[in-house]
């Protein structure tokens, strides 16, 4: 059941694009193209969930004993930019067509605040089941952590869907690239403002 | 070049470390007095409301409360050696995450002295007005156990004003005041055991 | 270019929000007031001037190969002094910002002034840079806050206009960033093509 929560709240309620602006840089770059966003997506995810396993156990078996708590942004920032450059080098090995797919995302994720930013979440943010908090513990937050990156897809595929549509439209000048990007996720995130209730 | 990216980490390290260090007290001291004002605020306070009242004097409780599986630490106020006042921390779960008060109830448990938010999470401009809207927390000044009942009503009769909108945080506020109340209810009964 | 051109270049020309389309994730998050706004532009104001220091003074040394996690650690590194900082002295703007201030070791736009100015620059040039876009980045957080918190809750800096309601809530929650931030831009692009 609390399985159930996290992942229904990661994906729909508190979407991470949508409601807690995180990767917004990249959800704008390149979401232009339903086949970038998707190959995008996916490589968010393996990287998110990743990320977030070697932080957690970084930071548990680390940092906390040690009471280096204070370190944990740079700790962190490190091992998701070393961790990039190891999945880039892994999979250029092992699955060249998969690098193929993901490659030129690879590198952009490293400032991808949505992976520093759920690495911190879970292990500094209590979580609330019911009417009882607590913190996660590493297999809810590998959940939470994949649960967040399909949401995450979700926001990128719905979006990218519209902006090719609208790619064909006759917009306003001043309208034109951006701005008109931005008003509608304004209208996306108010659709995804109805899942509020649901939690 | 290993050698390069080794010594940055090693520098930048020792310089966080020193700075941890030399922040580590103001931090520290900084919480002490945020939970301090908070305690002040809820408690029985000078009749020009300049401070807390002279002549009493507040002490922390070495231990904790626990009340259905929760636990609680408090602060009593004490005029001439008997306790006239509680400030008990109580920490329910609000609309986006933990929402913590210190309510100050009065010993003979007439009145809800006062309520401070110490943690929240609550949405801004919703939930988070439980910091600021005047209406909503001028209900806990002095509120009288005996005539309001601990729960929101739509329409108001005997009990709480809801924050505009805000009707979960609202609920959660009022059930953390309630919580408070059954903590102060233990404590009493173990004070008059120990007597 | 001149040392004021520097500064002032970061207001209109090569504004980091609106025309650089850079660090929105905190322009987004962060502006659900004027006054949170305002702090958030200015912790990355700090930050930003403090890298750009570093790193031109670092970057002669710093093989090519690994300039990259170099930045990025010196980065952090003010960003977590930063949060000491934050933590002692404003615990209240700490709170509010919250996850915001350790993502600002992501936000582009300081490894980006660290890539394309800071490493090729002197020191003083690099300082002026990072207070330049500093400035231009505050003031754009400052008015996209100002106007969320005019239409969300009718208020200007936590100063309620007096007379009027609650304000749509919209503006103070998701959409209305996005959607303040779309209209912002296009009035922008128009005030930029009459010039």
């Amino acid at each position: 059941m609390e399985i159930l929560l996290i992942i229904v709240s990661a994906i729909f309620v508190n979407n991470i694009v949508l409601a807690q602006f995180l990767g917004i840089c990249p959800y704008l770059g390149v979401s232009s193209k339903l086949s970038t966003a998707t190959g995008m997506s996916a490589a968010v995810a393996f990287v998110i969930t990743l990320a977030t396993l070697v932080t957690y156990l970084l930071n548990q078996y680390l940092l906390v004993p040690n009471q280096l708590e204070f370190l944990q942004t740079i700790a962190f920032i490190l091992v998701i930019a070393a961790l990039v450059q190891m999945v880039e080098i892994v999979l250029k090995k092992i699955s060249p067509s998969l690098y193929q797919a993901l490659g030129i995302f690879l590198p952009l994720i490293t400032t991808n605040c949505a992976v520093l930013g759920v690495a911190i979440t879970v292990v500094t943010k209590e979580f609330t089941f019911g009417d009882a908090s607590k913190m996660l513990n590493l297999g809810e937050a590998l959940i939470y952590a994949f649960a967040t990156a399909l949401g995450y897809g979700l926001a990128m595929v719905l979006f990218a869907g519209l902006r090719e549509h609208l790619a064909l439209n006759d917009v306003p000048k001043a309208f034109k690239g951006i701005p008109i990007a931005l008003i509608t996720v304004g209208i996306l995130a108010l659709a995804f403002m109805g899942f509020a209730g649901i939690a | 070049m290993v050698l390069c990216l080794f010594g940055t980490c090693l520098f930048c390290s020792a310089i966080l470390g020193g700075v941890y260090a030399l922040t580590k007290e103001p931090i520290e001291q900084t919480n002490a007095k945020l939970l301090q004002d908070a305690v002040g605020q809820v408690l029985l306070r000078n009749a020009d409301n300049s401070g807390i009242k002279e002549g009493t004097e507040i002490m922390e409780a070495p231990d904790l409360i626990e009340v259905d599986g929760k636990s609680y630490s408090y602060f009593v106020q004490v005029e001439n050696g008997t306790p006239v006042a509680y400030a008990i921390k109580s920490t329910v779960v609000g609309f986006g995450g933990p929402l913590t008060l210190m309510v100050g109830i009065s010993a003979d448990r007439k009145l809800v002295l006062n309520t401070s938010v110490l943690a929240h999470s609550e949405t801004p401009g919703l939930g988070a007005k439980c910091t600021t809207d005047e209406k909503f927390m001028g209900q806990w000044n002095g509120l009288q156990l005996e005539k309001t009942k601990l729960e929101v009503q739509k329409p108001v009769k005997d009990g709480i004003d809801a924050i505009t909108a805000s009707t979960i945080t609202s609920k959660a506020y009022t059930q953390a005041v309630a919580n408070a109340l059954a903590a102060f209810d233990t404590i009493a009964k173990q004070e008059v055991e120990n007597d | 270019m001149t040392k004021f051109g520097l500064i002032t270049k970061g207001l209109v020309k090569d504004n980091p929000t609106f025309v650089l389309l850079l660090g929105m994730c905190p322009t987004l998050a962060t502006t659900t007031s004027a006054m949170n706004g305002l702090s958030m532009g200015l912790a990355t104001l700090f930050v930003l001037v403090l890298s750009n220091m570093a790193i031109s003074a670092l970057a002669p040394a710093v093989p090519d190969k690994v300039h990259i996690p170099v930045y990025i650690v010196v980065i952090a590194t003010f960003v977590t002094v930063l949060q000491f900082l934050m933590q002692a002295f404003v615990p209240d703007i700490y709170a509010t910002l919250g996850l915001f201030i350790p993502l600002i070791v992501v936000n582009c736009i300081v490894l980006g002034r660290a890539e394309a100015f800071a490493n090729k620059n002197s020191v003083i040039d690099s300082a002026l840079d990072g207070l330049g876009v500093g400035i231009g980045f505050t003031c754009s957080l400052t008015v996209l806050g100002a106007v969320r918190e005019v239409l969300g809750s009718l208020s200007v800096f936590g100063w309620k206009i007096p007379g009027t309601g609650d304000g749509m809530l919209a503006f103070v929650m998701a959409p209305g960033a996005f959607l303040c931030l779309g209209y912002l831009m296009v009035l922008f692009n128009k005030f930029l093509a009459k010039k």
